[in-house]
C-alpha cells in the first residue's frame, strides 16, 4: 500500500485563553506508514499531547489537514469521529483510565459496547484480548486489585478490543517503574510485529529506544525525525531476569 | 449501544452509590406514595358523596316551613309553622309529576327503654315518608293507616337507636318511652349511615304523625293545628326536578294565597342540587389533594436532577473515556437519561407499595373511605417516569455535550 496510515499537512492547534491565543501546535506535516513504531519526544509543553489528541480524533485541529487511512478526518462530525475512534484507534493513557469497580473483562469490553456487540461477543473478545496481554486469569479482577503494570496491560487489552489499526499511547510508561516499563514496551513491540501501527509519547530515551522512528517536537513543531534501530524489549527482559519470569 | 446493555450500565452505576441512589429515590417514593394516598382519599370522599346522592335519590325535594328553617326576620318564639299536612296531601294528589309527598313533624328528646336511655330525634310521619326517602324497614312492619291517623302508640326505630337501647336483641314488640309516652316498637329501619353533614341518619325514631302531634310533642296549639315542619317530595322518575320544584312552589303559593311579588312563606330545597354542589366541592378537594401530592413528586424530581448533576461532574473522566473508545453523544445522553429514569421508576414502584399500604392504613386509622384505583397507580408511576425523563434530561445533555478531550483531562 502506497498511502500512509497517517498523513498530516500543516496541522495546527491553538487554544484561546481569554483574548490571547496559545499556539500548541504550529503546523506539523508528517506521514506515518502502516506497521511503524514511532516514539514522539520533546520537552514539556512542546505539543506532543496536543498532536496525539488530534491523531486520536479526540480534538479538532484549528487548521491543517489530517488523513487517517485515506479518510479526511479533520472535518468529520462528532459522531463520525466517535465511529473512527471506535473502529480504527486504540488508546493507552498514562494513568490507565480504567473504569473503577469494574472487572478487567468489562473494562476491556467497553469499546465493543458502542458498536452493538452482543454480550457473548463482548465477553469472548475481551477474554481473548486479556489472554493476549497475559492476563487471562485476572479477568474478574477490578482495577484496585491489579498492579500498575497489570492495569496498563488491561488498558492495552482494551485498546486491542476494537481491532484498531493504530495504537496511540501518551506516556504509557509514565506511571510505571523501569522494569514494568520494559514489560509494557515488550507488549507494544509484539503487537507492532503483528502489524499494528504504534505511536507513543515518552520523555525517556530508554523507552524511545524500542521504537523504529523517533520524532522530536519543540514549540509545536517537528524539529527532528529520524529512523532508529530498535532495541528488543523481550530480549532486555530475559537479560534482566535470567530465570525468565512471565 | 443496545438498550439492555445501557440498562445494565445504568444499574451498575446506581449500585456503586447505593445509599445515595436510595436517598434520591426516597423523594420519588414519597411523591408517588403521596399521590396514591391523596387520590385514594379524595376518590373515597367523592365516592361517598356519590353514594349518598344515590341513596337519597336525586329526585328529592324538601319543602321547609319558612320559620322552621330560618331564624330571620320572620322568626319569633313559637312562631307558627307555615306549611301543613294538607299542603303535603295536595302536592301528592294534584301534581302528577310527584310520586310521593310526605309531611313530617320533627322533635327531639330522650328515648327510654328499661334502664337504657338515648337522646335522639323523632319524626311524626305518614307511610309516604318511606317512599319519599327510599327507606325500607328491615324488621317488623310499616304503620297501619289506622295507626297513622289514630295516634297509635307505636314507633319504628333506626339502627343506632336499636343498638343503643337493645344491643343485639330484637327491638320489635318492645316498649320505649319518649317524653313519658310509651310506644311499642313495630319496626326497625334499614341502615343508612352518615349524612353528608356527618349526622348519623340511623339515630332516629319514627312515629305516626298524629301520635307526634297529639301525644309526644303535646303542645295544645300544635295539637289543634295541621302544620308540619317539612314535606319530603319525591319527583317521579323521568321528570325534571327543576320543573317539579316550580310546580310545587306554584301550588303552595296558590294554597297560601300569596300575591305576586310577595315572598314565599316556605322554602324549597332541591336535595340533588345541594348534593351536587357538595360533590363538586369534594371533586375539587380531591384534585387539590392530588395536585399538592404531585408537588412532592416534582420535588423528588429535582432531587434526581441534583444527584445526576453531581454524578455527571464526578464521572467526567469516565464520560471522556467512554467517548474516547467510541461512545457517541447520544450514547452518553441515553446512559444518563436511563439512569435517571431507572432511579425514578424503581422509586415509583416502591412508592406504589408504600402508597397502597399507606392508603389502607389511613383508611383503617382515620376510618375514612378510600378508593384505590389502577388508574391513579398507573398515573403516579407514569408521572414518576416522566419526572425522571424531564429532570434527567438536563444533566444527561450536559454529559453528552462534553468534548471528549476536555472530559478526559478533567481533574
Ligand atoms: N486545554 C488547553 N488550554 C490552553 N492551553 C493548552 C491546553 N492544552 C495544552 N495547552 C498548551 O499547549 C501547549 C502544548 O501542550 P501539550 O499538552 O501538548 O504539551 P506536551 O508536549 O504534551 O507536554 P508534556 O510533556 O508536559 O505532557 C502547552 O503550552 C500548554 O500550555
Ligand atoms: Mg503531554
Amino acid at each position: 500500500m502506497s498511502e500512509p496510515l497517517i498523513r498530516t499537512r500543516s496541522l495546527a492547534k491553538h487554544y484561546s485563553m481569554g483574548d490571547t491565543e496559545v499556539p500548541a501546535l504550529r503546523g506539523v506535516s508528517l506521514d506515518i506508514d502502516r506497521g511503524e513504531f514511532v516514539a514522539v519526544m520533546g520537552p514539556s509543553g512542546s505539543g506532543k499531547s496536543t498532536f496525539m489528541n488530534l491523531l486520536g480524533c479526540l480534538d479538532h485541529p484549528s487548521s491543517g489537514e489530517y488523513w487517517l487511512s485515506g479518510q479526511e478526518v479533520s472535518r468529520l462530525s462528532g459522531d463520525e469521529l466517535a465511529a473512527v475512534r471506535n473502529r480504527k484507534i486504540g488508546f493507552v493513557f498514562q494513568h490507565f483510565n480504567l473504569l473503577p469497580r469494574t472487572t478487567a473483562r468489562d473494562n476491556v469490553a467497553l469499546p465493543l459496547l458502542y458498536r452493538g456487540a452482543t454480550a457473548a461477543e463482548r465477553h469472548d473478545k475481551a477474554m481473548r484480548c486479556l489472554e493476549q496481554v497475559g492476563l487471562g486469569d485476572r479477568h474478574h479482577h477490578q482495577p484496585t486489585q491489579l498492579s500498575g503494570g497489570q492495569q496498563q496491560r488491561v488498558a492495552i487489552a482494551r485498546a486491542l478490543a476494537s481491532d484498531p489499526m493504530l495504537i496511540l499511547a501518551d506516556e504509557p510508561t509514565g506511571a510505571l517503574d523501569s522494569r514494568t516499563s520494559v514489560e509494557i514496551m515488550a507488549l507494544l513491540q509484539a503487537l507492532n510485529r503483528q502489524g499494528l501501527t504504534v505511536v507513543l509519547v515518552t520523555h525517556e530515551q530508554d523507552v524511545a529506544a524500542y521504537a523504529g522512528r523517533i520524532i522530536h517536537f519543540r514549540d509545536g513543531r517537528v524539529v527532528e525525525d529520524r529512523a532508529n534501530a530498535p532495541r528488543n524489549a523481550a530480549g532486555d527482559l530475559t537479560a534482566a531476569s535470567p530465570a525468565g519470569a512471565s | 449501544m443496545n438498550f439492555l446493555a445501557t440498562l445494565r450500565v445504568a444499574l451498575r452505576a446506581l449500585r456503586v452509590n447505593k445509599l445515595r441512589s436510595a436517598l434520591t429515590m426516597l423523594g420519588i417514593i414519597i411523591g408517588v406514595a403521596a399521590v396514591i394516598i391523596m387520590v385514594a382519599v379524595g376518590a373515597g370522599a367523592q365516592a361517598r358523596v356519590e353514594e349518598q346522592i344515590r341513596a337519597l335519590g336525586s329526585n328529592l325535594i324538601i319543602v321547609f316551613s319558612a320559620s322552621a328553617t330560618f331564624t330571620g326576620a320572620r322568626s319569633g318564639a313559637g312562631s307558627l309553622q307555615t306549611i301543613s299536612e294538607d299542603d303535603a296531601y295536595a302536592i301528592g294528589r294534584e301534581l302528577e309529576e310527584i310520586q310521593a309527598a310526605a309531611p313530617a313533624l320533627r322533635g327531639s328528646g330522650q328515648v327510654v327503654s328499661g334502664n337504657a336511655n338515648w337522646s335522639t330525634i323523632f319524626y311524626g310521619i305518614t307511610n309516604d315518608y318511606f317512599e319519599a326517602r327510599e327507606w325500607t324497614i328491615v324488621e317488623g312492619r310499616p304503620f297501619e293507616p289506622s295507626e297513622i291517623y289514630g295516634a297509635a302508640k307505636v314507633a319504628i326505630i333506626g339502627q343506632t337507636v336499636a343498638t343503643n337501647l337493645f344491643g343485639d336483641a330484637s327491638p320489635v314488640d318492645q316498649v320505649v318511652r319518649i317524653r313519658k309516652v310509651p310506644l311499642t316498637v313495630i319496626g326497625v329501619l334499614e341502615r343508612k349511615g352518615q349524612s353528608l353533614s356527618g349526622q348519623d341518619q340511623d339515630d332516629i325514631v319514627l312515629v305516626p304523625i298524629s301520635t307526634a302531634r297529639k301525644r309526644v310533642l303535646g303542645s295544645t296549639s300544635l295539637a289543634k293545628s295541621r302544620s308540619v315542619g317539612s314535606i319530603s317530595v319525591k319527583v317521579r322518575q323521568g321528570i325534571d326536578v327543576g320543573v317539579a320544584e316550580g310546580k310545587v312552589r306554584e301550588l303552595l303559593r296558590q294554597r297560601h294565597r300569596l300575591q305576586p311579588g310577595q315572598d314565599d312563606d316556605f322554602n324549597v330545597r332541591n336535595m340533588a342540587e345541594v348534593l351536587q354542589t357538595q360533590e363538586e366541592s369534594s371533586r375539587v378537594m380531591a384534585m387539590l389533594l392530588a395536585a399538592v401530592a404531585s408537588v412532592s413528586l416534582v420535588v423528588g424530581g429535582i432531587g434526581i436532577m441534583n444527584i445526576m448533576l453531581v454524578s455527571v461532574t464526578e464521572r467526567t473522566r469516565e464520560i471522556g473515556l467512554r467517548m474516547a473508545v467510541g461512545a457517541r453523544s447520544r450514547d452518553i445522553l441515553t446512559q444518563f437519561l436511563v439512569e435517571a429514569v431507572v432511579l425514578s421508576l424503581i422509586g415509583g414502584f416502591a412508592g406504589i407499595a408504600l402508597g397502597v399500604g399507606g392508603s389502607l392504613m389511613v383508611g383503617q386509622l382515620a376510618g375514612w373511605r378510600i378508593e384505590l384505583s389502577m388508574a391513579s397507580v398507573a398515573l403516579a408511576v407514569g408521572f414518576a417516569g416522566a419526572v425522571g425523563v424531564f429532570f434527567g434530561f438536563y444533566p444527561a445533555r450536559k454529559a453528552a455535550s462534553l468534548l471528549p478531550i476536555e472530559a478526559l483531562r478533567y481533574e
